[in-house]
Order: structure tokens, then C-alpha cells, then sequence
């Protein structure tokens, strides 16, 4: 016989654990990171307690008070009082604190019983507690906070069990609710004081190794060497480690392509066989262990806890450039993608700054940039080695992502310049402990980013790539036509058409038609000059590259990677812009500004380059 | 003494959070993040540009402050 639902809310401060513990109570896959502001939307999973009940988990994003000027931290709190339109209030509500941390976390604790709901408290990463020798004592904690407390490790399997039990028993009584006035608020730090005087024993404040970790990492002049080499090593590895198993899996699809093509009758179908899914599809696919040895380094910084301590090292020359330290976790999750990146900015309070981040996160290359920039490099710039160690091809490579973030800070100032204001913008950011990354979140994460991406390659990419085929190979030429086919398809007339604008850039007709698939998504670009150079007839030997190569100048493929530099492309970064921040003109105000950067960085780019190679 | 202004190590305790101007937002947080009268706070690190940010630990808790954040800080410093 199993009871009603059980509505449980899960709060707390900013990096404290509620979304490990929610995965372990739900068995879910929610990106959990070592930073303040991970889960930023309201997350809800359900399992069935021992007893057959069903319980509804609803996990909020951080928040370090109810303080009423602080909008997000309003909506927590209407939640967990039922005043938010659409949600009723939860019947049970777990408050996650850090045991390392019960100095800061217990005042919140304090402040949601304040609330008169039904509490539980969980003291989370009593693992890391223990290790450093904190004691507490949970009985006394207990009896002085009146709450039902349980200890619970989110990081290991089965480290929930205490709260599973608690939360499967009955429902505690909730505690008077008490009216929130300045004075009371006050009040909350002398109480959180003697509780901690009563319970809790540290032998010392910090952790021995953040503090030996933070000497290094925060270091004026070590700390930014330590910085720039990790970043410089991400993208070097991205390409060293990535490029083999790249070719690797093109060599499989050009077999494969050529195997089946025997097995098809010559015509259409073979064409868009071999052509379209193989040629197209198959490029593209080939690029992503790049992407993953890309994410595979995000996920761990993000997991360790660096990522903070860059955005300390780097919140000063981020203010010079109108964005704050905070815009650097955004910043570079939008290395990935845009899209994250973009719904990330939500930890970042000040409106301004929020908003600069947004428009200039799409200038960080995303991973979809990669198979483009991979392709160019891989076919215009000499595999060779730079001062012994550097190879010349990762070296392009990190002048592309340099260009990114040099645009960004060009972008950020003029929007500075322009947007003046005389108010103050804060940062006051916490630095949480550093830890080490588990494997298992690691895979789980490079897991989910393979899904996305094969979600990605067998919907839209794909969809796409068989109408380009369709439009490249239809209308067939008239008879008597003297020309290559493919001028006489539709592909040929849209090509030819936009030419017209993008000629002084130097990218000829192929290149142009690439672009409209690229704006629904970038990599469909490589998929798509696979296909039309495939159904051109050039690309029967050696691959899209050698095509390349021998169709292209240096000047247009330079030109080419400058323009997906900076090029305002992907719908969907332009619809979360809007969604998030519910304004079409800033819509337009990125689409405009990023294709006239775009378009002169390229012009300059072709026209230069070609005065220097003649 | 202004946090701002204390030396990176010193032992010292907060005295109390000044407002920069009324309802001053930044204040009030700071004072909810702990920094209220008689807590031990120290400078641990300080930005590599312009001397700017500046980590701050109170209690077992790191927070980067700006100087201008720092500045509505004043603090004791401790006998040594």
C-alpha cells in the first residue's frame, strides 16, 4: 500500500551538493561542477523510497540568503512558501549544508526553518569533513537546531542512505515561523556562533592543501603562467591528441563508403549513399574525439575547482574590458557551446554585466567550430614543428580561439564605452575547496556530450546534408550541357547567387551555399562542401581535404576560418539570446554586429593575404 | 581599518559593514555572507592586476572581493 506523493525541495548554498545528492537520490545525470551557481533552473526527478512511496524531488539552484533584492533568491524562497504561481508548496524540505563549511551554511540552515516548513538538514561531504578532522556533534546539533540532521557523502554510492531512511519516515514538525526583519537577520550570526561553539570542533579553518594549491595557483606572476599554460595545453591537446583518431574513423567511413558504393546500383541512391551520409555525415562524425578531448579538459576544471580561481586571476582585466570575473566561467563553457555558456550568465547579478557576457559569448569558438577549423588547418597549414615543440597546425589553431577572446574584449569595451553607468557592479564570489575529479562524473559527462552530438549528427546535420545532396544533384543538367552538372542544380543557381556577396572575402560558390546549412548548425558547413564537392566529381580521391586544397587558395581558406570566427551563426544561439534575455532587439544587435566583424575581419584577411602570396 | 587596506596575512576581526550609500545592496550581502562583528577575517591572496581582487577568508569560507567591496569592511587587527 504506498502512501501519497511526497513533495521534497532540495536548498542551500551555492556549491554545497544538492544536485550530487539529487542525482543520487533520483539516479539522475545532472551536471553537477565544483562551483557556486552549477544548476541554474529548477531540476525535478522522483524515485520510491523502501516503503513503496513515491517522493517527487525538486532540486533548486543556490542560494546563499532570502535577501528580497535579490530576484532568483525571491523565487526560491515563493517556492518553498507555495507563492509561486504554478508550484505548490513542497511538503518536505531538505536543506543541504557543506560539514567544512557549517560557518556560513548553518545561517542559511537558520534562515529556511525561519520559513515554518517542515526541515531536514543534511550535512553533506561529512567524507571531506572527516579528512580534514572536523568533528561534529550530531546528536547536540540536533537537539539545539530542533531538526531532524543526517549525514550524507553525495559523491559516493549509496552515501544517502541516512537521508533515504529519514525522508521515507514521517514528516517533522515544522518549526514556528518567524517574520524576517534586519534585526532578526543579525541576530542569525550570534546564533550560528553558538551552535558551532557547541558542536562543531575544527583543528583549522582551511584545508592544508588549498592552501598550499592556492600559494601557486593565486600567485601574482605564477598564477597567471599557471593559467596561460593550461589553457595553451587544452588546445594543443585538443589537437595532438584528437587528429589520429580523426583520421582513424575517415579512413573507416571512405572504406565503408566505398564498399557499400560496389553494392549499389549507380544513380541517385548510390550518390546519396556514398555522397551524402558517408562523405557528409561521416566527416563530420570524425570529429568528435576532438570535441571530446575538448570537453574531457572543461569537465575536469570544472570539477576541480580551478575555475574560480581563474575568474579571480582574471576579474581585473575583465572589468577593463566591461565584464566581470564572473563572465569567465560562462565564457569558457561556451567553448563548448554557446548555448550553456549563454544560460550560464544567470550567476552573474548585475544586468550589465549579464548582458555583455551574452553578446560576446558566441564570439568563444564552440565545439562546433572544431570539424571546420580542423578541416581548414588539417588542408592549408603545413604539419610542421614550431621552435621544436609547437606544431604549427595547433598554433592556428590557438591564434583562432585567441581571435575569439581578443574579439570579445574589443566587444566588451565598445559596449562599455557605449553603456555607461555610474552604478557599482560587485563580484563577491566564493572560492570553494579543490577536489579531485571523479572518473565516473567525467564519463558521464563525456557520455551525455556523445549523445548530444550523435542526436545532433542523425537530426539536423543529417536532414540537411540529404537536402543538399537533393538541391546539388537536382534539376539534372539539360542535354547538351557543357559545364559540370552541379552548375546547372539548384545548388549551382544558390551558390552562384550569393557569391555575389561573399566574392570579395574570396570564397567561391561552394563555400557561400556552405554557409546557409551552417547557420542551423556550424558543422553541417563540412558536410556540406563534402557533399557538393563529392557530387562535383572532385572529391572521388583523396577526400574533402585534398578537394580543398586543390580548389582554394590560402588567402580564402584563412579568410574562411576568420569569417566562423566571428560569423553570427547557429539559430539556436540567437533564439537563447532571446529567451534569455526576452528581447528581440538584442537579437539584433548580435546578428548585426557580429556579421559586420565578421565580414570586414575576413575582407581584410583575403585582401591582405593575397598581397602578401602573389 | 579598512579591510581594504589590511595587510595579506594579518590576523585581524571585523568591527562591521558600512553602507555605501542607503539600502546599500552589496552591503547587505556581505553582512549575510558572515562579515559581521567579531569574526576573524584575513587577506590571503591578492589579484595579480592592480592589486585587484583581493581573497578574503572568514571563518573557513574564501570570498573574492573587490577593493571597492573590501572598502565598507572595517576591521580590528589583532595583537601579534
Amino acid at each position: 500500500m504506498s502512501a501519497s506523493t511526497l513533495r521534497i525541495a532540495l536548498v542551500g548554498n551555492p556549491n554545497c551538493g544538492k544536485t550530487a545528492l539529487f542525482n543520487q537520490l533520483t539516479g539522475g545525470r545532472q551536471k553537477v561542477a565544483n562551483y557556486a551557481g552549477v544548476t541554474i533552473e529548477r531540476k525535478e526527478g522522483r524515485f520510491t523510497a523502501p516503503s513503496g512511496r513515491l517522493l517527487q524531488i525538486l532540486d533548486l539552484p543556490g542560494t546563499y540568503s532570502f535577501d528580497a533584492n535579490s530576484p532568483d533568491e525571491q523565487i526560491t524562497r515563493d517556492v518553498l512558501e507555495g507563492n509561486y504561481p504554478g508550484e505548490a508548496a513542497p511538503d518536505l524540505i531538505v536543506c543541504v549544508a557543506d560539514a567544512t563549511n557549517l560557518r556560513l551554511h548553518l545561517r542559511f540552515v537558520l534562515e529556511v526553518k525561519r520559513l515554518g516548513r517542515p526541515v531536514v538538514l543534511a550535512l553533506n561531504m561529512m567524507d571531506a569533513a572527516h579528512r580534514r578532522g572536523i568533528q561534529i556533534d550530531v546528536p547536540e546539533l540536533q537537539r539545539r537546531l530542533g531538526l531532524p540532521v543526517v549525514e550524507t557523502i553525495a559523491v559516493k554510492r549509496g552515501g544517502a542512505m541516512a537521508l533515504i531512511q529519514r525522508v521515507d519516515g514521517d514528516v517533522p514538525v515544522a518549526a514556528p515561523a518567524m517574520a524576517d526583519d534586519p534585526d532578526s537577520r543579525a541576530d542569525l550570526h550570534a546564533q550560528v556562533r553558538e551552535l558551532l561553539a557547541a558542536t562543531v570542533t575544527m583543528p583549522r579553518q582551511t584545508a592544508v592543501m588549498d592552501d598550499a594549491l592556492d600559494r601557486w595557483a593565486l600567485h601574482p606572476v605564477f598564477g597567471l603562467a599557471i593559467l596561460a599554460v593550461v589553457m595553451f595545453l587544452v588546445f594543443q591537446a585538443v589537437y595532438s591528441a584528437g587528429k589520429p583518431m580523426t583520421d582513424a574513423i575517415g579512413d573507416i567511413f571512405g572504406w565503408m563508403g566505398t564498399h557499400v558504393a560496389t553494392l549499389l546500383p549507380a544513380g541517385p541512391l548510390q550518390s546519396l549513399v556514398v555522397d551524402g551520409l558517408f562523405g557528409g555525415l561521416g566527416t563530420v562524425i570524425g570529429f568528435l574525439p576532438e570535441i571530446l578531448v575538448l570537453f574531457f579538459f572543461i569537465l575536469v576544471l570544472e570539477e576541480s575547482g580551478y575555475l574560480p580561481r581563474a575568474a579571480f586571476l582574471l576579474d581585473r582585466l575583465m572589468m577593463s574590458v566591461g565584464l566581470t570575473g564572473r563572465s569567465f566561467i560562462p565564457l569558457l563553457s561556451s567553448f563548448a557551446c554557446a548555448i550553456p555558456g549563454i544560460m550560464g550568465t544567470r550567476s552573474i547579478q548585475d544586468p550589465r554585466d549579464r548582458l555583455a557576457t551574452i553578446l560576446v559569448a558566441p564570439l568563444m569558438t564552440c565545439s562546433a567550430r572544431l570539424p571546420v577549423y580542423a578541416l581548414l588547418i588539417g588542408a592549408f597549414i603545413p604539419m610542421h614543428h614550431v621552435l621544436g615543440i609547437f606544431n604549427l597546425q595547433g598554433l592556428v589553431l590557438f591564434a583562432l580561439y585567441a581571435a575569439g577572446i581578443l574579439g570579445a574584449m574589443a566587444v566588451g569595451w565598445v559596449i562599455k564605452r557605449i553603456h555607461r553607468d555610474k552604478s557599482e557592479h560587485a563580484l563577491l564570489m566564493e572560492l570553494p575547496s579543490y577536489r579531485m575529479p571523479k572518473p565516473r562524473d567525467i564519463a558521464i559527462g563525456l557520455w551525455e556530450r556523445s549523445a548530444i552530438f550523435i542526436k545532433r549528427l542523425t537530426g539536423v546535420i543529417l536532414a540537411l546534408t540529404v537536402l543538399m545532396w537533393f538541391i546539388s544533384t537536382f534539376p539534372s543538367p539539360p542535354a547538351g550541357a557543357t559545364g559540370p552538372a552541379i552548375d546547372y542544380s539548384f545548388a549551382g543557381y544558390l551558390g552562384h547567387g550569393l557569391q555575389f556577396i561573399f566574392a570579395p572575402l574570396g570564397f567561391n560558390w561552394q563555400i557561400s551555399l556552405s554557409l546557409i546549412p551552417a547557420f542551423a548548425a556550424r558543422e553541417t558547413a563540412v558536410a556540406a562542401l563534402a557533399t557538393v564537392y563529392a557530387v562535383g566529381g572532385d572529391a572521388n580521391t583523396g577526400g574533402l581535404a585534398h578537394a580543398l586544397a586543390a580548389n582554394f587558395s590560402l588567402a580564402s581558406a584563412l579568410s574562411l576560418l576568420v569569417w566562423f570566427a566571428f560569423a553570427p551563426q547557429c539559430m539556436s544561439t540567437l533564439a537563447v539570446i532571446r529567451r534569455e534575455t526576452n528581447s528581440w532587439r538584442n537579437v539584433a544587435i548580435s546578428f548585426s554586429y557580429m556579421f559586420a566583424v565578421a565580414y570586414v575581419a575576413s575582407l581584410l584577411t583575403y585582401q591582405i593575404t593575397r598581397l602578401l602570396t602573389s | 581599518m579598512r579591510l581594504s587596506d589590511l595587510p595579506k596575512g594579518a590576523p585581524a576581526v571585523v568591527d562591521r559593514v558600512h553602507d555605501a550609500h542607503a539600502a546599500d545592496p552589496i552591503a547587505q550581502r556581505l553582512r549575510d555572507l558572515g562579515f559581521v562583528d567579531g569574526e576573524p577575517v584575513r587577506v590571503v591572496a591578492i589579484g595579480p592586476l592592480g592589486a585587484d581582487p583581493l581573497l578574503i577568508q572568514i571563518g573557513s569560507t574564501r570570498f573574492a572581493l573587490r577593493r571597492s567591496e573590501a572598502q565598507r569592511v572595517t576591521v580590528r587587527q589583532e595583537a601579534a
